[in-house]
């Protein structure tokens, strides 16, 4: 800080908790809500205070019956997120960080091709192509399977040009001095690339360990088995019901629930979380 | 583009590396980018037996509608209003932050987990905190004497998605503009309090200059992030009504395709979406420098 001024100081700080309060006033009340009973989030406003619902609405949405007909229940669909989340990260990862050594460690033909191919589906999201993508799955036979759910979201132009960008900025003399001892290229990529990207992997795995968490459109357009839902869609079915009152106790401890495992990644990977935001730029 | 000057030679291994990387980009990618191209020519018969060439007639057809018109028009209500709101938050907070030396840390970490958020999560809970029976605002609001119910009126229904998407890009900016700010030289802002410029004028005067690369990569994210990413807060709240009100572009391209099965027009819509996705992220990465750059 350039000068000492408290009075400013002081608005800084009342500033930033009035603004943490808003940020987290979602929350907050459906934290409230999933500790009361249908009766009272029925009739009149949401109370401000806690309930005494909480144990028995937190273990209904746990262990009893789904919240809404023909959803299967809430640990089923977090087991299908979780898988999800990871299949999703460990994939792009690995794919990516072999495209990234292919482009800065060799020399070919139709390599600059190759790159601007990767580069391409930065322009191609998944909502754009809606229509033919889930005929290509359906055509291969991949609806409803966990090769469908996944493959298709594995691809990743981020994460290669992050692995690229690190990849450029090792220093010539490793390769050089590694070939000297005979090593070649999959044993470099093993011995020394591998453990110098340490950081980034693990920068990348919270920033897409998030994104296969909280996927929605793609999920939904290529399982029609509830088998398969993943808690994001869950919470679509959950506010859906066609007849009868939504159980807003148990959709908010299932949305509380559904928020927790990326929300505690972030708080207690931040630094890592912050490096990988800021260095995918996307 | 650079390689290193030393390499590898072997001739076959490079292409083994590529090909899980390629397969799936050209198979799920670019081939149903193609088809889409393809089929926003063509007209399907009702019984999907044959296909015939109609040249331009579906993007004619869409220029002159005004349910895709009026969509055209909402998005960008959308992606502006949703962009200028988290952009000044962030921004604000991010000002706040750089302020403070040893509490900064414990204020980042109380502002950023709303990134993590589910965009689904996030539609659902705005939803339940506007809920016209039970839910807190429409209580005060009413205090204030505007009778709530994003049920029935569609500029209700927009404001309530634009906080939704909103609120989850606070963070996202946030973090950007804090790090612009953290690398803008002390050196400069020391010269200009030893000339008598206070926090405020050297914020609007020598920070918010410096920040403007930082913020125009910023602005095309968030136009990028409104468009795109926000489906599942429309689908899981509003789903694009009530009226037509809350359905940008990408949720039409959902309703006429896939649950419209109209082919031909979406396709169409489709291709356009993409153009306009191509023009984003060329300007992004052509005019965009590294963000931090004096």
């Amino acid at each position: 800080m350039v000068e000492n001024r408290p009075f400013l100081t002081f608005l800084t700080h009342a500033f930033l908790i009035l603004g943490f309060v808003i940020v987290a006033l979602p929350v907050y009340v459906a934290i409230i809500a999933s500790t009361h009973d249908v009766a009272t989030l029925m009739s009149n406003t949401v109370p401000l205070w806690p309930g005494s619902h909480f144990i028995e609405n937190y273990s209904e949405i746990l262990t009893g019956a789904s919240a809404a007909n023909g959803l299967p229940n809430y640990s089923h669909m977090a087991l299908n997120s979780l898988v999800m989340a990871v299949v999703i990260t460990v994939g792009k990862i690995t794919i990516s960080i072999l495209s990234a050594f292919a482009i800065v460690y060799f020399r070919f033909p139709f390599r600059q091709l190759a790159f601007w191919i990767i580069f391409v589906t930065l322009m191609l999201p998944v909502e754009v192509r809606i229509m033919p993508t889930y005929k290509i799955v359906a055509d291969l036979g991949m609806l409803n399977s966990w090769a469908g759910l996944t493959i298709p979201l594995i691809a990743s132009a981020t994460a290669t040009f992050l692995f690229r960008q690190f990849f450029m900025t090792v220093p010539d003399e490793m390769l050089e001095a590694a070939r000297v001892d005979g090593a070649g290229p999959m044993k470099f990529f093993w011995d020394i690339l591998l453990p110098l990207s340490r950081t980034n992997i693990g920068a990348l795995c919270v920033i897409l360990f998030i994104y296969g968490w909280v996927q929605y459109l793609w999920p939904m357009l290529v399982t029609t088995d509830p088998g398969y839902y993943t808690l994001m869609m869950g919470m679509k079915r959950m506010v859906t019901v066609q007849d009868g009152v939504i159980q807003w106790q148990l959709v908010m401890a299932g949305a509380v629930l559904a928020m927790l495992p990326p929300i505690l990644l972030v708080i207690f990977m931040q630094r890592l979380f912050i490096r990988g935001l800021t260095e995918t730029e996307k | 583009m650079e390689t290193k000057k030393t390499t590898f030679n072997n001739r076959l291994l490079p292409y083994l590396l590529l090909a899980p990387q390629l397969f799936i980009t050209l198979v799920f990618f670019i081939w149903p980018a193609g088809q889409a191209v393809k089929s926003s020519f063509e007209r399907e018969d009702p019984f999907g037996l044959s296909t015939s060439f109609v040249g331009l007639l579906h993007y004619q057809r869409l220029l002159v509608d005004p349910n895709y018109l009026d969509a055209l028009i909402r998005t960008g209500v959308f992606a502006v209003a949703v962009t200028a709101l988290s952009m000044l938050l962030g921004l604000a907070f991010a000002a706040a932050v750089d302020r403070l030396t040893r509490t900064g840390r414990i204020y980042t970490t109380l502002l950023v987990w709303p990134y993590a958020v589910a965009p689904v999560v996030a539609g659902v809970l705005w939803w339940f905190l506007f809920n016209s029976t039970t839910g807190l605002m429409p209580f005060v609001l009413e205090r204030f004497g505007i009778d709530w119910d994003h049920d029935l009126n569609g500029t209700q229904a927009m404001i309530l998605i634009i906080i939704a998407a909103a609120w989850k890009q606070i963070s996202y900016n946030f973090l950007f503009f804090l790090a612009g700010l953290q690398s803008v030289p002390q050196s400069l802002m020391e010269a200009a309090a030893i000339d008598g410029s206070g926090p405020v004028k050297r914020f609007f005067t020598i920070a918010l200059p410096l920040l403007s690369p930082t913020t125009f990569f910023l602005f095309i994210i968030n136009v990028n992030y409104t468009m795109f990413d926000t489906f599942p807060i429309v689908d899981a709240t509003t789903v694009g009504g009530p009226a037509q009100a809350t359905t940008t572009l990408v949720y039409k391209v959902y309703q006429d395709g896939y649950l419209g099965l109209n082919i031909g027009s979406s396709s169409a819509q489709s291709v356009l979406l993409m153009l306009i996705v191509m023009v984003l992220t060329f300007v992004q990465f052509r005019y965009v420098e590294r963000r931090v750059q004096y």
